[in-house]
């Protein structure tokens, strides 16, 4: 696969300023408009006091006049807001190494060792990947429920692997497949076993590969929230997304505050993440549907 | 592809079966399969199998259900409500698929043009898709409020309109909410996706075509989307199913209403079987979604399949 960066056609600086800003900038700038908005309206609204934020005549809506650290003193110490990002934490980290370790091996053995029907099985690995969550929670809570593992940490961290394993195993297979055989039977020549070759020689050289399936696997576990809503009941084993959307409000009163600065926190951790290793994160996504 | 050579280490004289179970290859593989495996065959195919006999039960939460056949789905073909989430579920996927695919592929190929900072403009353009959905759907629910509502706002200073506009009150405003709540949140899956599949397109092609003088709409209509097609089947097939079993826009947004107006078959099987505690009902729900799934998957596969024919590749 070639990736061209520039296919421009070589005659663009002909085209004038104006021209190009109407043709291609405006239109940019919408659309980036649009797609940042909501982010800017809830940095607004976690630093404005609540007085500012219901009054839209004497302030204007879009600035903040007084900001103030309120909302977030109040989700930090009158609510189980840290024990939420504490849960989250455990669950996406246990969840992604546990997907990790399993989709390593198998890619492994799927490409490398091509037991026999091992095609079989990575094709239905992949069908796995298009088995949506919603069509899933209902009989999954039923089993959670018989393991005993309802209400607890250990039902999201055995249940997410569900999506994880086969998205990893997918985009791993693609990246061990690139590693050239030579290598291997070198490796294999001199003695080596198969779980040294792994260790050795795949895993250091596909790197790359591991951590955009790491990055993509901890984000989509950081975001998810069907199972985590059907499978935990009580506030305290709650995840971010389940508790912000659960806790923060009572009957018809929304703590519209503490709702944004529930967001706009439980956001920035994955958003610093994605920041350190966005072409990891794009490999990841672009590569699951490349194939 | 190439075979594997056969181990040269086959030769070695071999001390025990377990030594030599070690050098099989199907033995080994099956070892490595096995966290995979086991995960895979406790919480998705089990499930999945489980899912089918519940939806042909009447189990409640927390007792033993007994089989009824197809009580589950005769009760449901003459529920309002289920049609409604049917109706509802469809309206959503088909507006929101295809807006998204439109912006998305305009957004791909303005950022296929040489900008400043086109790899910072890419980073922030996949912005609403790495934050979690529902906390982002949390600021639309602020942005769609009743009172408080940032877009009537502007609207009402600019003199378009004269009152609030009442966003999730009203059955078809709802549904339009919901559908561009979908739209933020999907547009850049598509957009950095596609710009991807643009990327590998070779700029000869380009070339060629302007000396024989192609137009700029040429260009797109006969290089572009022809090269560009099966990347997008497999975008949109994603696409499609992820708005179809969608549940976490609507549930933090609108939660179904108002009077199940913004319903979808999910949010629906969630309320009945997790709300209601009727998980037999919930799971024959989700059960009716699996063929409009499967139409989806097999009508790109073989889309795919008839455009590598007609390129002459082999299948």
């Amino acid at each position: 696969m070639t990736t061209v960066d520039d296919q421009s056609v070589g005659m663009d600086y002909l085209e004038s300023f104006p021209k190009k800003f109407l043709r291609v900038y405006l239109p940019l700038g919408l659309i980036i408009f649009f797609l940042l908005f909501p982010f800017y309206w809830m940095a607004v609204t976690t630093f404005k006091p609540d007085a500012e934020m219901y009054d839209y005549e004497k302030y204007n809506p879009f600035l903040i006049a007084h900001p103030t650290l309120e909302h977030i003193k109040k989700l930090f110490f009158d609510t189980d807001y840290p024990l939420w990002m504490w849960n989250t934490v455990i669950v996406s980290v246990s969840s992604t190494f546990i997907s990790l370790f399993a989709s390593v091996c198998a890619a492994y053995a799927i490409e490398r060792l091509r037991y026999t029907g091992s095609r079989y099985i990575g094709l239905a690995i992949f069908l796995g990947y298009l088995v949506p969550p919603s069509i899933l929670f209902i009989p999954l809570a039923a089993i959670v429920f018989q393991l005993g593992l309802f209400d607890g940490n250990l039902a999201l961290i055995l249940t997410y692997p569900t999506f994880l394993i086969p998205f990893c195993t997918w985009l791993l297979m693609g990246y061990f497949r690139t590693i050239p055989y030579e290598l291997e039977e070198c490796a294999l020549i001199d003695g080596a076993t198969r779980l040294q070759i792994l260790v050795k020689i795949t895993l250091p050289l596909s790197l790359p590969g591991v951590i955009s399936a790491g990055i993509f696997a901890f984000t989509l576990s950081w975001n998810e929230f069907i199972y985590a809503l059907t499978f935990i009941s009580s506030s305290e084993n709650k995840t971010i997304p389940v508790g912000a959307i659960t806790e923060l409000v009572n009957g018809d009163v929304y703590h519209w505050g503490a709702l944004m600065a529930a967001a706009l926190t439980g956001s920035v951790p994955v958003v610093i993440l994605y920041s350190f290793f966005v072409e990891y994160y794009v490999s990841a996504m672009t590569g699951a549907v490349k194939e | 592809m190439a075979v594997i050579a056969e181990p040269v280490a086959a030769q070695v004289k071999r001390s025990s079966l377990w030594t030599r179970a070690f050098e099989s290859r199907n033995f080994l593989g099956a070892m490595f399969m096995v966290p995979a495996i086991a995960i895979l065959i406790l919480f998705l195919a089990y499930p999945l199998a489980l899912g089918f006999w519940l939806g042909m039960t009447d189990t409640k939460i927390g007792g033993v259900g007994r089989f009824i056949g197809f009580q589950n789905f005769v009760s449901l073909s003459k529920d309002s409500v289920f049609w409604l989430s049917v109706f509802n579920t469809i309206f959503y996927t088909v507006f929101a698929s295809i807006v998204k695919f439109a912006i998305g592929l305009y957004l791909a190929l303005l950022l296929n043009e040489r900008l400043p900072f086109k790899s910072m403009v890419r980073a922030i353009v996949l912005l609403p898709f790495v934050v979690p959905t529902v906390l982002s759907a949390i600021a639309f629910w602020w942005i769609y409020d009743s009172q408080f509502s940032i877009i009537s706002w502007v609207l009402i200073k600019a003199g378009i309109l004269t009152h609030y506009i009442d966003f999730l009150g009203d059955p078809w405003n709802a549904r339009w909410s919901v559908v561009l709540a979908n739209i933020w949140r999907g547009v850049p899956f598509v957009a950095i996706t596609l710009l991807a599949g643009l990327q590998t397109i070779s700029p000869s092609l380009y070339e060629a075509a302007n000396l024989d003088g192609a137009t700029n709409m040429q260009r797109f209509r006969h290089i572009t989307l022809p090269m560009l097609s099966p990347i997008i089947a497999v975008v949109m097939t994603f696409s499609v199913l992820m708005t179809f079993t969608d549940f976490q826009l609507i549930y933090t947004i609108t939660r179904g209403g108002p009077i199940n107006a913004t319903h979808l078959m999910a949010t629906l099987s969630f309320q009945r079987a997790i709300t209601g505690g009727n998980l037999g009902e919930g799971a024959a729900i989700s059960n009716a979604m699996i063929p409009f799934l499967v139409a989806a998957i097999l009508l790109s596969f073989f889309g795919l399949q008839r455009s590598r024919w007609q390129q002459g590749g082999r299948d």
